[in-house]
């Protein structure tokens, strides 16, 4: 413990590893110094410490100015005050200055209620506006998934950080200079003229109204209310280790019965489960390993290794843009969701009767890209989309608060049949690992024809960005690699141009941690904790689930018998398989 | 907007390498590059984003910071109005409206026919003819509004 650093702040001594922050060091003994520009989600590569927004200065003995805590290292000896009446005055001008050409319309604002600047405010009892600036009236942007009023934005930089550094996307940016300043992407564009692959990261860390999802809700509500249609769900994996903490429960809270009976007091006709559409995919993208992988044993050269996975919508973009010359690399498998959407809109209505044109199918993702996938236009039927639209985890939550129901007080109820039945490797589907550790329970048992010894694969597991394993597969060594965040998927992507990928099959996530760290979640505002305890949930929710394996799965083995026939089977191919466009600019 | 030509691409090229497409260069080869075409159109900034490996957008950011960098092609006589110290109070805000309104163009813009280009900048070190204005080379001192419309029409072919 020879690189322990001693100091004191607000009189209490703290000891820190060398290369710690003085906000780092001051939240490890309970002194929450306020932030703003600054987020750190630890362990991932999300961070942005700009120094920019001053909020969270302090002052150091034997320096005249104030230091901004997030970025001011902790030295031997350091005397640290972060309350004095200079550093609370100082922190208070530095937010009535934001606020002085910001709209200050937090009352019918979508970031309402969620807004750090607005925490800030109240935590700093700012009651009146001493400064009245100048105000920008910036071109406002509504794309199917995000929405964009730089009016709002403070020039925090998080949503450039993530767009550059995490997502290597390169989209957003900040352009011109002074009052002028915003950020925008390339050119002055819109997203939709641009690379920007609607992940939402940007979202996901903006700490205003800036930047938010595209609100589907009133959508919902018309259709709900509407007597010739019949409105069916399917949330994702994610969405039940999330939504509780909308209405204050602890992060990491199992809610899926409570999301289920929330689904039918909202008046969908039917609460079916995403994760049937898992285990589907699971049988379909299994299948193609096994295919692939068999044609690679037996000789073929031009057989396509890795596989990668397709789930992720965002992933999806990001290939399509950047790697249009890789485009047989991933899996032909729909994701769970448009797979659930295809069953729902043919099988399932077939069996209930119900025209395709009454038929609404609603998905409820942790994810914003979910909306973009949602309008492809080749997941539509003539026009008629297999999901006809996505809604966030916040969505519902606020959907669920504008009806007047009660979460915490709600009864448990389980998913309709046929459609709700899913195993735990569906349930992992939401954490990143999840696909591939599905995908290996079923892999192995088809290809080795053997019971798994231990189900569980935990070298695939955990918020590392870039896992690999090698699983003995009756013999052979199936070498597999699991990335999530855009930055990491840029790596393997180069190292497969190169032909230096060696690996069988990879999964990639656009979201830190997976979808639970997705951009439709409720904000995490930069504490990975909540990440974590995300996942632990989803890890618990497998293991409480009597199946486990998605080739168990009954209602699976029965859409196979009565309509698909085998996996990859034409019909298969046909609902459940999908193509990639060169969408490079 | 104009087309670039293949050439102009080609030219930026190479103007990337002679700095080893070092993305620590980018300011030098923007200057050289605007220097050379007279504009930093987009398909130029996408040729340097690519030579350099980054962002266009970071390419973009930094076009507008500068004000010397510009994404229209300058005219054929480009104005400039000083706007320093001794020329704004001797009223160079005035005769920088009065070229607004006999050219009919903003700042940072050009003509339709590309003849002429509005720009600003800070001193060109004639503070003692303040106001001032160059129009190509050429300085024009102790200007009064109404001296305008009579220098603009000397350069009229």
């Amino acid at each position: 413990m020879e690189n322990l650093i001693n100091l004191t702040i607000d009189n209490r001594p703290v000891s820190v590893p060398k290369g710690t922050t003085v906000l780092d060091a001051a939240a490890s003994i309970g002194i929450n110094i306020p932030a703003l520009c600054h987020i750190d989600l630890k362990g991932t590569c999300v961070k942005n410490s700009p120094a920019s927004c001053r909020v969270c200065v302090v002052e150091v003995e034997g320096r005249r100015n104030l230091a901004p805590s997030c970025a001011t290292m902790c030295m031997e000896g350091m005397v640290v005050k972060t309350n004095t009446a200079r550093v609370i005055q100082a922190r208070k001008t530095v937010a009535e200055l934001i606020l002085s050409d910001h709209p200050n319309d937090c009352l019918t604002c979508p970031k309402c209620g969620d807004c750090e600047l607005q925490k800030l405010v109240t935590r700093f009892n700012i009651r009146e506006m001493p400064y009245k600036g100048e105000q920008s009236f910036r071109k406002k942007e509504q794309t199917v998934a995000i929405t964009r009023n730089m009016d709002k934005c403070i020039l925090c930089r998080r949503c450039e950080s993530v767009c550059n550094n995490v997502q290597t996307v390169g989209v957003l940016g900040a352009v011109r200079r002074g009052f002028a300043t915003t950020i925008a992407p390339t050119f002055d564009k819109m997203f939709t003229e641009t690379n920007c692959t609607y992940c939402g990261q940007c979202v996901a860390v903006c700490p205003t109204g800036a930047l938010t999802e595209r609100d589907n809700t009133d959508r919902l509500l018309d259709d709900i209310c509407n007597p010739d249609k019949i409105v069916i769900a399917q949330p994702a994996p994610a969405v039940r280790v999330a939504l509780g903490e909308e209405f204050g429960m602890p992060a990491g809270s199992i809610v899926t019965g409570k999301l289920t009976t929330a689904l039918r007091y909202l008046g969908f006709d039917h609460v079916f489960d995403t994760d049937f559409g898992a285990d589907l995919t699971i049988m379909e993208e299994g299948a193609e390993i096994l295919q692939r992988l068999k044609a690679f044993l037996g000789g073929d050269k031009s057989v396509k290794l890795p596989i990668m996975t397709s789930c992720c919508p965002a992933w999806v973009n990001f290939y399509e843009h950047n790697y249009p010359d890789l485009l047989e690399y991933p899996s032909s498998a729909k994701s769970p969701a448009q797979m659930f959407g295809a069953i729902a809109k043919t099988y399932w209505a077939d069996k209930m009767g119900i025209p395709r044109d009454k038929l609404v199918v609603v998905s409820i993702m942790p994810c914003l890209a979910k909306k973009y996938e949602c309008e492809r236009d080749e997941f539509k039927v003539d026009g008629n989309p297999d999901v006809d639209y996505s809604i966030s985890t916040r969505e519902l939550a606020r959907l669920i608060k504008r009806s007047n129901i009660d979460f915490l007080s709600l009864p448990d109820t389980d998913f309709d049949k046929p459609l709700g039945e899913s195993s735990g490797a569906a349930a992992i589907f939401g954490a990143t690992g999840g696909v591939m550790e599905a995908a290996l329970r079923t892999v192995y048992e088809v290809y080795t024809g053997k019971t798994l010894p231990r189900i569980e694969f935990h070298d695939v597991r955990g918020l590392d960005g870039i896992k690999e394993a090698t699983i003995d597969l009756a013999g052979f060594p199936l070498k597999v690699c699991v990335a999530h965040t855009l930055g990491n998927a840029r790596i393997l992507m180069d190292r497969l141009r190169k032909g230096e990928l060696d690996y069988h099959v990879v999964e990639v996530m656009a979201c830190p941690g997976g979808c639970i760290g997705g951009a439709g979640q409720p904000y995490h505002h930069g504490d990975v904790e909540i990440l974590k305890a995300r996942t632990a949930a989803i890890y618990r929710e497998d293991e409480g689930k009597p199946i486990r394996k998605s080739h168990e799965n009954p209602d699976i083995k029965a859409l196979y018998k009565e309509f698909l026939g085998e996996p990859l089977s034409e019909r298969s191919h046909h609902l459940l398989h999908t193509r990639y466009f060169d969408k490079s600019l | 907007m104009s087309k670039i030509s293949c050439e102009a691409l080609s030219r930026t090229a190479e103007i990337c390498e002679k700095f080893n497409c070092d993305p620590g260069e980018l300011i030098s080869i923007l200057h050289e590059c605007q220097n050379t075409l007279g504009y930093l159109p987009e398909e130029v900034q996408k040729v340097i984003a690519d030579k350099l490996g980054i962002p266009v957008q970071k390419v973009y950011g930094v076009v507008t910071f500068y004000s010397f960098f510009s994404m229209v092609p300058k005219g054929k006589y480009p104005v400039s109005v000083c706007l320093g110290t001794a020329c704004y109070v001797r009223g160079s805000d005035k005769v920088l409206e009065e070229f607004r309104r006999v050219l009919g163009i903003d700042v940072g813009e050009t003509t339709p026919d590309g003849k002429f280009s509005l720009d600003c900048l800070r001193c060109v070190g004639a503070c003692g003819l303040a106001p001032v204005a160059t129009i190509g080379e050429k300085v024009y001192g102790r200007l009064n509004p109404s001296d305008i419309k009579k220098i603009v029409s000397e350069f009229e072919d």
